[in-house]
């Protein structure tokens, strides 16, 4: 059967020996008239180079003000198939074990009820199934219910919680990200499906700085686990490591706060100096391991540029013993996420997200809101701003 | 909350958004904050009004839109 529509730029991008969206997107289309026309109105943004998704519209299912992200088309007479063509988010599992009959059955209720297409995993963590219309909406949900999984998040609510493979498959990880992310998911159902926030809260869990699901740049707040002790050293490894490579070139020049050297052949670490990069750690993971007091750091405010520019978190928990806390059900966290978003109902506006609103009204502004004393961790850039305000009684001293 | 002061707010919720109806878009925070401050004579709490806008939302007697954000709108604006 010849193709509905002629897609020359598109077929550019089939050419090569990756892995081609469209050629995949071609697959599901000889089963489904929508992903044909789908693949009609993309050929057509790469030429205009614009989109031809209209802005905003509703999608969604019954009670749930998120987990749908609403598409219409903009020339529903040329491509009708994706007049409706929403996206449904499903709230992956933590740190995306699936066995391959669940996965059957999700591609299943795709191809069913919609193009055919999935997104494993979209940029929030979720699953995504996209070509969904508002008629097959709830049954596609229903489908999936029944599965075992509920709709991620979408809109001005708490995102989807995500994390990464955490101690399930990474001996770095200091805590268990798939256990906080799990529990916080459940606590937090509410603020994730009904949307009663200023702008989209998202919440990240790596186990390590490597912070493989990136929490540091794109999540408001931001969970990396981290060691409060010494580094743990086994000076034979380290000994079989300088035989392989270049240690002092690759490890110590490398260690950002140079607080590592060598007396004789034995390997020294200035802990007390380290700032937890885990860059010798990924070095020399015979060699070097985290302290046994684990825990995590919390970071505030990270966001893509969207309103305004891109932000990183900020650091506002240096150590936060997640073991100690998640005995008591995460009841300090829990203390401190809500006088977050207290402060943030109260002095935020409209698509602000919290990060906007801290450089905003400013960080002593905000840490007095929330109930945390200012500490040195949090300067963001140290020993670049000259300008050091004493309070008097400091000053005396 | 009695269930006289729950109406109260549930009907003030919804008659709110029916009377701006295409003229503005109600953030659920907004409103949220708003009936906070119209009842904090009955002593509400901002949970006990998100809880009545929940049972508002479950009952479909309002739905969520999104347009750049999250608004409260009416459902048979579809
Ligand atoms: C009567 C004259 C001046 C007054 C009243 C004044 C006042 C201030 C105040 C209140 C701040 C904020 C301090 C804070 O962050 O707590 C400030 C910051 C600053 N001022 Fe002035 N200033 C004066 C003159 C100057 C001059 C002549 C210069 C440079 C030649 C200057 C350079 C700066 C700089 C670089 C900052 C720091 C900005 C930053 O936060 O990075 N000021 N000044
Ligand atoms: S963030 Fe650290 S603990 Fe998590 S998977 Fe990556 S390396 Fe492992
Ligand atoms: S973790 Fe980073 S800062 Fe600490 S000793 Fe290793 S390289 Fe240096």
């Amino acid at each position: 059967m010849g193709k509905k529509h002629q897609t020359p730029l598109l077929d550019e991008l089939k050419k090569g020996k990756w892995i081609s969206f469209v050629r995949e997107m071609e697959r599901a289309a000889e089963k489904s008239p929508r992903t044909e026309d789908l693949l009609g109105q993309v050929e057509e943004s790469y030429r205009d180079k614009i989109t031809h998704w209209k802005h905003g519209g509703m999608a969604g299912v019954k009670s749930y003000g998120a987990g749908m992200v609403g598409r219409f088309s903009d020339s529903p007479e040329k491509y009708p198939g994706v007049k409706e063509c929403h996206s449904m988010r499903i709230n992956q599992t933590s740190g995306f074990f699936y066995n391959s009959d669940v996965l059957r059955k999700i591609a299943g209720i795709a191809e069913k009820y919609a193009g055919g297409l999935l997104n494993l995993h979209g940029a929030t963590g979720d699953i995504q199934i996209l070509g969904v219309t508002q008629a097959e909406a709830e049954d596609a949900f229903q489908a999936y219910a029944e599965l075992g999984f509920d709709l991620g998040g979408g809109g001005s609510d708490l995102r989807t919680p995500s994390c990464c493979v955490g101690p399930a498959r990474c001996e770095f990880s200091n805590y268990d990200t798939l256990k906080i992310c799990y529990d916080l998911t459940r606590e937090y159902q509410d603020e994730l499906h009904r949307p009663s926030f200023n702008y989209k809260f998202k919440l990240k869990f790596s186990g390590c700085s490597n912070d493989c699901v990136a929490s540091a740049s794109r999540s408001d707040l931001a969970f990396i686990g981290t060691w409060k002790d010494n580094i743990k050293i086994n000076q034979e490894e380290v000994k079989n490591y300088v035989k392989k490579f270049d240690v002092q070139k690759y490890v110590l020049d490398k260690c950002p706060t140079k607080c590592m050297w060598f007396e004789g052949d034995k390997l020294v670490i200035d802990d007390s100096n380290c700032v937890k990069c885990h860059h010798c750690i990924n070095e020399m993971p015979k060699a070097l391991k985290s302290g046994d007091e684990k825990g995590l750091s919390i970071l505030i405010g990270a966001k893509a540029p969207l309103v305004t520019g891109p932000r990183m978190g900020m650091m506002l928990v240096p150590f936060y013993d997640v073991n100690e806390d998640s005995k008591n059900d995460y009841e300090q966290l829990k203390g401190l996420i809500s006088n977050i978003w207290e402060f943030w109902d109260e002095y935020g506006v409209s698509r602000e997200r919290i990060g906007e609103l801290i450089a905003r009204v400013g960080l002593v502004t905000f840490l007095e809101g929330v109930g945390l004393e200012p500490i040195p961790e949090m300067v963001n850039t140290p020993r670049t701003n000259p300008f050091i305000k004493f309070e008097d009684e400091d000053a005396a001293q | 909350m009695t269930d006289e002061i729950k109406k109260k707010v549930e009907d003030k919720i919804i008659g709110l958004v029916k009377e701006y109806a295409g003229k503005k878009r109600f953030k659920p925070i907004d409103l949220v904050k708003e009936m906070e401050r119209d009842f904090a004579a009955e002593g509400l709490t901002k949970d006990d009004i998100k809880g009545v806008l929940k049972d508002i939302m479950d009952e479909g007697k309002l739905v969520y839109g999104y347009a750049g954000g999250s608004f409260l709108t009416l459902p048979d604006e579809n």
